[in-house]
C-alpha cells in the first residue's frame, strides 16, 4: 500500500462564466515528492493551482489536502495548515518592503521568536534579500522578486508549497539558480507542486509529472520517462 | 497656453449675473503673458547655470536648516502642534474658531476615510453617509430623549459602525470602480431616506433644537455640588472637537501599526496574494469599512451638537468629494498630511474668499499644480517599516 497522498484532485471541473477552464483534473501528490504539471499557455496549469487554494470555486470534484477534503474551504484557511502558493508573477506587495512582504507570509502566525528564525532562513537562502530588506519590494529587479515571493511564501512554513512558473521572464542563470534553491527546500522536507512552461526544466527538478492540456490531463509518468517520450519532446521541448 | 488663455476668455467675460463684459479679460490676458514670460526666462537662465550665483547662498542656508530640522526628534514637533492647536482659541477671533473647528471636524473624517482609502485601498464615494448617520442619531436622541452628547457619542458610533456594516456586507465583494459606484449609490440612498422620511428626520426642513454638549463642573460656591453647564461658547466648542480630533490620531496611529494595518496595506496592494497569504480579505475590508464609519459617526455626532442643528443638505456627495480630496491631497497613508490637506481645503477657499466666483477656480488650480508637483502629496506617507531601519541603526 503506497503512501497517503498529501494532495489529491478527483475530477476537478471548474468554469470562468461560460468558459470551462478546468474538465475532469485528477492527480495525486506524495509527501517528500516535486511533482510538475506541464502545459501549454491557457491549459489551465494556474486555474488549477487557484482552484487548490480556494481563490475559484469548483463545479464539480473534490480535492483532499493530508486526507481533508478542503473543497469549498476559505482561502485564507489553508496557509495555516500548510498549504502556500508562490503565485504566477510574483505578485509581491510592491509598495511594502522585502521585510514586510516576508513578514505577510508569516501573517497567521504568532510566535514571533519562530519567525524572526524563519526570516534567517530566507536570507540564508537568498543573501541578496538581506541586502535589500528595506527596499520596497516593487523596486527590486526580477529574479529578485522571485525569490521575494519564494521566500514570502516559505515564511508560512509550509508542507506542500505549490509554485506557478518560478522561471517565468528570468535570464538561465538565475533559472538554474532558483531551481537549486527548490531542490534545497524540497529536501529540507517540504514537497512542492510545481507549474511549468519551461518543460525540460521542470522535468529534470521533479519526479513525476502530468501533462495538462486544455483542461485535462492527457499523460502522466516518472519525470525521466517523460523526458524521454518522443511526443513530449516534440511537443513542449522543441524537437523535432 | 493657448488653451488657458482661450479658457480665460468666458470665463472672466460671462458674469454671475448674465451680463456679458470681455473688456477686463484683455488686461487679465495681459498679466498672465506677463507672469508667463517671466516664469519661462527664469526657468530658461535656470537651465543654463546662470542662476546658480543666486542659488549658491539659498543652499547655504538650506543645508544647516535642514539639518536642524532633522535633529529636532519628531515628538518635539507633535509637541509644538499640540501646543499650538491648545492655545490656539485664546488668540484667533470667532471666525477664526470656526474654522478651526472646521479643519479639525474634517481632519476626523480624513483620518476615517483614509482607513478605507488610503489603507485598505478601498475608493469609497459615499463616505459623507455615515457622518449624515453619526449626526442623525445625536439630533433624534437629544430632541426625543434628552440624551446627552458625551453618552451618545459612543451611541453614534455604533449606529454608524452598523450602517457601515449594512452598506459594506453586499458592496465589498466587488472591486475597483464597480466599488465607487455602489459606494456612491448608498450614500446618496442614506441621504435620501434622510430627506423623506418625514416622521422620523422631518425630511428636508431638518432636525432643531438639539442641545450642546454638557460638562459636569464642580461648583464650590454654598458647598460642593456639580453644576451642569452647556458648552455653547464656540472655545469650548473647539477643545471638545480637539479631544475627538487627537482620540481619532491616536486611534488611527494605533492601527497602522498594527497587524490589521499590515493586512489591509497588504490587500491594497494585491488582494488575491494576501488571500494567498493567509488574509481573511472580506473581513478585514468589512472591517476596514466599519472603522471608517465610526469616526465619520463621531464626527458627525460633533456636527450636530455644534449646529444644533441637522439637515439632509449637508450631507451631500460634494462633502464626499471634498473629504477625499483632502485624503488624495495630504497624502494618503500619512497622519499629518491628512491634517495638512484639511487644513489646506477648508482654509485655502476661506482665503481666496475675495475673488468670490473664482473661489472654486482659484482652488481647482491649486490642486491640480499640487498634483503635478508632489504626486504623493503633501507629506507622503513614510512606510511605516519603522522596526526594521531602527535595527540598521
Ligand atoms: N479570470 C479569468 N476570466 C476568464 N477566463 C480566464 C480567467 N483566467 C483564466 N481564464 C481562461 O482559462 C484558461 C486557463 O487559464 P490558465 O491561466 O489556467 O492557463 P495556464 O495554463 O496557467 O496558462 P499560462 O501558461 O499562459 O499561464 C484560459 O483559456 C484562460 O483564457
Ligand atoms: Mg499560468
Amino acid at each position: 500500500m503506497a503512501v497517503e497522498p498529501i494532495l489529491e484532485l478527483r475530477d476537478v471541473h471548474t468554469s470562468y462564466g461560460a468558459i470551462k477552464a478546468l474538465k475532469g483534473v485528477s492527480l495525486t501528490v506524495r509527501p517528500g515528492e516535486i511533482v510538475t504539471i506541464i502545459g501549454a499557455n491557457g491549459a489551465g496549469k494556474s486555474t488549477t493551482l487557484m482552484a487548490i487554494c480556494g481563490i475559484i470555486g469548483l463545479q464539480q470534484g473534490e480535492i483532499y489536502y493530508n486526507g481533508e477534503p478542503i473543497h469549498g474551504q476559505d482561502a485564507d484557511l489553508l496557509p495555516p495548515k500548510g498549504l502556500c502558493q508562490v503565485p504566477e508573477g510574483r505578485r509581491i506587495f510592491p509598495r511594502l518592503t522585502v521585510e514586510e512582504n516576508l513578514e505577510m507570509g508569516a501573517f497567521f502566525r504568532r510566535d514571533t521568536k519562530a519567525i524572526q528564525q524563519d526570516m534567517a532562513h530566507v536570507f540564508d537562502l537568498f543573501p541578496v534579500l538581506e541586502d535589500r530588506r528595506t527596499q520596497k519590494g516593487g523596486t527590486l529587479s526580477g529574479g529578485e522578486q522571485q525569490m521575494l515571493a519564494i521566500g514570502r511564501a516559505l515564511m508560512s512554513r509550509p508542507k506542500l508549497l505549490l509554485l506557478d512558473e518560478p522561471s517565468l521572464g528570468l535570464a538561465p542563470m538565475i533559472v538554474q539558480k532558483i531551481f537549486e534553491i527548490i531542490a534545497t527546500i524540497n529536501q529540507d522536507g517540504t514537497t512542492i507542486l510545481l507549474v511549468e512552461q519551461n518543460a525540460n526544466i521542470a522535468l529534470q527538478s521533479a519526479q513525476r509529472g502530468y501533462v495538462l492540456e486544455t483542461g485535462r490531463i492527457t499523460m502522466e509518468d516518472d519525470a525521466r520517462k517523460l523526458l524521454d517520450n518522443p511526443r513530449i519532446r516534440e511537443a513542449y521541448l522543441g524537437e523535432v | 497656453m493657448l488653451w488657458l488663455l482661450g479658457l480665460l476668455w468666458p470665463l472672466m467675460g460671462i458674469h454671475a449675473d448674465g451680463t456679458l463684459s470681455f473688456g477686463k479679460a484683455f488686461t487679465v490676458w495681459l498679466y498672465v503673458l506677463a507672469g508667463t514670460i517671466v516664469i519661462v526666462a527664469l526657468v530658461i537662465l535656470h537651465k543654463q547655470g546662470l542662476l546658480t550665483w543666486a542659488g549658491a547662498p539659498l543652499k547655504m542656508l538650506r543645508a544647516p536648516a535642514a539639518a536642524t530640522t532633522a535633529r529636532i526628534p519628531t515628538w518635539i514637533w507633535i509637541a509644538i502642534a499640540a501646543a499650538a492647536a491648545f492655545v490656539f482659541p485664546q488668540f484667533a477671533d470667532r471666525y477664526g474658531q470656526d474654522v478651526a473647528i472646521n479643519v479639525l471636524v474634517y481632519v476626523c473624517l480624513g483620518l476615517g476615510l483614509n482607513i478605507v482609502v488610503g489603507l485598505a485601498g478601498m475608493l469609497d464615494l459615499g463616505y459623507i453617509a455615515f457622518y449624515g448617520v453619526g449626526a442623525y442619531t445625536y439630533a433624534l436622541l437629544s430632541v426625543y430623549y434628552q440624551l446627552s452628547f458625551w453618552l451618545s457619542l459612543p451611541v453614534a458610533a455604533c449606529t454608524a459602525c452598523i450602517a457601515g456594516c449594512i452598506i459594506g456586507y453586499p458592496t465589498l465583494r466587488m472591486r475597483g470602480d464597480y466599488l465607487a459606484i455602489v459606494t456612491l449609490g448608498f450614500g446618496e440612498i442614506v441621504r435620501i431616506i434622510l430627506n423623506n422620511w418625514m416622521q422620523l428626520t422631518n425630511g428636508p426642513n431638518g432636525v432643531l433644537g438639539i442641545k450642546a454638549p454638557g460638562l459636569y463642573l464642580p461648583d464650590w460656591s454654598g458647598g460642593f455640588s456639580f453644576e451642569h453647564l452647556y458648552l455653547k461658547k464656540l472655545h469650548y466648542l473647539y477643545y471638545v472637537i480637539l479631544l475627538l480630533a487627537i482620540f481619532t490620531i491616536l486611534a488611527v496611529r494605533r492601527l497602522n501599526i498594527s497587524r490589521i494595518g499590515r493586512a489591509w496595506e497588504a490587500i491594497r496592494e494585491d488582494e488575491t496574494a494576501a488571500e494567498l497569504m493567509g488574509v481573511n480579505t472580506y473581513l478585514l475590508k468589512l472591517l476596514a469599512y466599519a472603522m471608517g464609519a465610526i469616526f465619520a459617526g463621531l464626527a458627525g455626532a460633533f456636527f450636530a451638537a455644534r449646529m444644533r442643528f441637522v439637515s439632509p443638505e449637508s450631507f451631500t456627495f460634494l462633502e464626499s468629494a471634498t473629504v477625499l480630496a483632502m485624503v488624495v491631497l495630504g497624502g494618503m497613508g500619512s497622519i499629518p498630511g491628512i491634517i495638512l490637506g484639511a487644513l489646506a481645503l477648508i482654509v485655502l477657499p476661506e482665503m481666496f474668499r475675495e475673488f468670490e466666483l473664482y473661489r472654486m477656480l482659484c482652488l481647482g488650480g491649486a490642486m491640480v499644480l499640487m498634483m503635478l508637483f508632489r504626486p504623493g502629496g503633501f507629506i507622503t506617507a513614510k512606510r511605516l517599516g519603522r522596526r526594521s531601519e531602527d535595527k540598521e541603526g
